[in-house]
């Protein structure tokens, strides 16, 4: 296993199209960080350039001790899971997975087995030392039963277990995963992802994993590098990027439903929004005059009288989702969403147009203004 | 019951389609069976012979091998062995190098790579007439003439129309799989054989087919290049039937033999069928 080192790593494709800039990163030994942000943030490019599937335009890229700028992907000595699988449709499971051990193998040549004496019995203990990878990476993820099958013959989840035993068998510096999960229905990806998870306990191996899912990235991630406009936004633990996001972007993208925004002025402690007045405490003390409210779903609350900071809203709708429901409220002009556990249903669906709706001050954040606005508290 | 006859409907028209495909063989093999009179007038009126041989002259088609040539059963041999050796080659060549210039147009980014995609394809447009007399004289120069390489060594440059197939088939291959090899070990050559090649078992049978019918019943190129009795290809051998003057001789021996030139192409046809249908419908429909 080994380290990967990031040093003001870009892309910049033919025409100008700058995808990727100036990512600092470096992945620890043993460490499962995942990349993560919307469509076109750079993830996919940055994890291919490690890869060496895309070409680097600027920057040093480290595998362990060695820069790799210039380096074949298949001299890299990493692995990667593609999103749609890549088996090989016209071999076994035992083949698909034996393949990249084939491809390295020092005896493998059909006439020197034949005429260089010797050779063949190197050759056939390499078979054996083969089949035995093969065999054990099937163990580890369940799938013995399916190595003489083909591709076409297996389900979604039993192809991506292939997918990701043809990467174990070649045990490398470094296991790369591109979106793997994306294709399979939700159930499934609920297991694998507790399948990967425990994959990676086992192992203690350096793992770099891309996903447009923030759900997936937070159970899985060591760490989570939160991507968008080709440029790291943050760089931390998932509690740490739900709790402190560094800009109102990461704020946005990381929880379900997305954080609720306010935008208001400040003076002295106190945040006005149209006619609400929110003494926001020692959050306010020296913010700038505007600043945007940042508020989690699941901490607005139905007011109490002797709540200081609470806004008047209207009750938009509510959505039972069993164990729980969303409540989108109109607030002013901006459209906020409450998620409240399902006892409260009634509640809300009673207080209509005439709904007060709470927060503690402390669990409150304020970011600049703009969509990238960085968090003042 | 309207869908019951246009059932019918459609089974009758492919009924007399195939009757007439059918019958110029079924002419073929009857004539190859009949009396040297009878054959002989067959060629001149067309109810001069039974649909059903009343004796059956089954002895025309050994001799009819036996005849071949100036040896007996030796020209037979040699021309079935020439062709054979020539369709062996050529086919080969083909697959080779069509699927190959096809991954590359598909697969290989370099600079150039749609202007050349543009100029193998405008080759398309050169009737061969065209490039004959100039082939023969570039032949004639490096003294392939009376040899088999004019026949086999074009083929190792590919052909437009399966280099086409190739690159439209291979291009439809996922990237990630190409991706996925390379991680695994593969150059662009390694790609191209364990991966594409086995992918493109319907294009390779459609090229194999298509080729083979081609060089199996060539008369042009054996005819420009091939003088020696001895070297001559089964096309050519068949010629040997038709007297000085063009006319034809001992009918019942060409016809016998035109039907075993054609066994291969039929029993090939068969055997490679339904990887043949699935080649054709390839490109047509994404996968």
């Amino acid at each position: 296993m080994a380290n990967i080192t990031f040093q003001g790593l870009g892309k910049v494709y033919p025409g100008g199209v700058r995808a990727v800039e100036g990512v600092d990163l470096e992945v620890e030994d043993g460490e499962f960080v995942v990349l993560v942000g919307p469509s076109g943030c750079g993830k996919s490019t940055t994890l291919r350039m490690v890869a060496g599937l895309e070409e680097i335009t600027d920057g040093t890229l480290r595998i362990g001790d060695r820069v790799v700028n210039e380096v074949a992907g298949k001299d890299r000595d990493i692995a990667m899971v593609f999103q749609n699988y890549a088996l090989y449709p016209h071999l076994s499971v035992r083949q698909n997975m034996a393949f990249p051990l084939e491809r390295r193998r020092a005896h493998g040549g059909t006439v020197r087995r034949l005429i260089v004496p010797g050779y063949r019995r190197a050759a056939r203990e390499e078979d054996q030392e083969i089949q035995a990878e093969v065999s054990r990476a099937a163990e580890v993820l369940g799938i013995t039963d399916l190595l003489d099958r083909k591709p076409g013959a297996l389900s979604g989840g039993q192809r991506q277990r292939v997918a990701v035993g043809r990467a174990l068998v070649r045990r490398p510096a470094a296991f790369l995963f591109d979106e793997p999960l994306s294709n399979l229905d939700a159930k499934l990806r609920v297991e694998m992802r507790a399948e990967l998870k425990a994959l990676h306990d086992r192992l203690g191996a350096t793992m770099l994993y891309v996903t447009h899912d923030q759900e997936e990235a937070m159970t899985l991630g060591d760490r989570l590098v939160v991507m968008d406009g080709g440029r790291v936004q943050q760089c931390a633990p998932p509690r740490e990027v739900y709790e402190q996001p560094a800009n109102r972007f990461v704020a946005g993208f990381v929880g379900t439903p997305s954080m609720n925004f306010l935008e208001g002025e400040v003076a002295d402690g106190t945040m006005s929004i149209g006619e609400a007045r929110l003494p926001l405490g020692d959050a306010a003390a020296g913010v700038p005059r505007a600043v945007v409210l940042g508020l989690r779903p699941d901490r607005l609350r139905l007011a109490e009288p002797e709540d200081p900071c609470a806004l008047e809203a209207t009750v938009a709708g509510v959505e039972d989702l069993g164990d729980r429901c969303d409540v989108r409220l109109q607030v002013g002009h901006a459209e906020l969403v409450a998620r409240r556990p399902a006892g409260e249903l009634s509640r809300w669906t009673v207080a209509r147009a005439a709904a007060r709706v709470a927060f503690e001050p402390a669990e409150a954040l304020l970011f600049e203004p703009g969509p990238h606005g960085a968090r003042i508290h | 019951m309207k869908r019951r006859g246009s059932r019918l409907l459609t089974l009758a028209l492919l009924a007399a389609g195939a009757a007439l495909m059918l019958f110029p063989l079924w002419w073929m093999l009857v004539v190859s069976l009949e009396t040297p009179s009878n054959a002989g007038a067959a060629t001149v009126e067309v109810g001069a012979i039974s649909a059903f041989p009343a004796d059956p002259q089954w002895s025309n088609w050994t001799e009819a091998m036996r005849a071949v040539g100036t040896v007996e059963w030796q020209g037979f041999l040699d021309a079935l062995a020439n062709s054979i050796l020539v369709t062996f080659l050529t086919v080969t060549a083909t697959v080779f190098s069509c699927s190959l210039v096809g991954y590359a147009l598909a697969r290989v980014r370099f600079r150039g790579r749609g202007l050349l995609f543009a100029v193998m394809l405008g080759t398309m447009m050169l009737p061969p007439q065209v490039t004959m007399i100039p082939m023969f004289l570039v032949f004639r120069e490096l003294g392939w003439v009376d040899t088999i390489l004019p026949l086999v060594v074009p083929a190792f440059f590919g052909n437009a129309f399966f280099i086409f197939m190739f690159r439209q088939f291979m291009a439809q291959v996922p990237e990630a799989l190409v991706e996925a090899a390379r991680l695994d070990g593969c150059a662009h050559l390694g790609v191209w054989w364990r991966v594409m090649l086995p992918m493109c078992r319907p294009v390779i049978a459609i090229t194999a087919v298509f080729t083979f019918i081609f060089v199996w019943n060539d008369f042009l190129g054996p005819l420009i290049y091939l003088h020696s009795e001895e070297k001559a290809t089964l096309a050519i051998a068949l010629n040997s039937f038709r007297n000085q003057y063009g006319g034809l001789e001992d009918v019942q021996y060409l016809m016998a033999l035109s039907l075993i030139t054609m066994i291969p192409c039929i029993l090939l046809f068969l055997v490679a069928q339904r990887q043949f249908i699935e080649g054709l419908g390839s490109g047509a429909v994404k996968g």
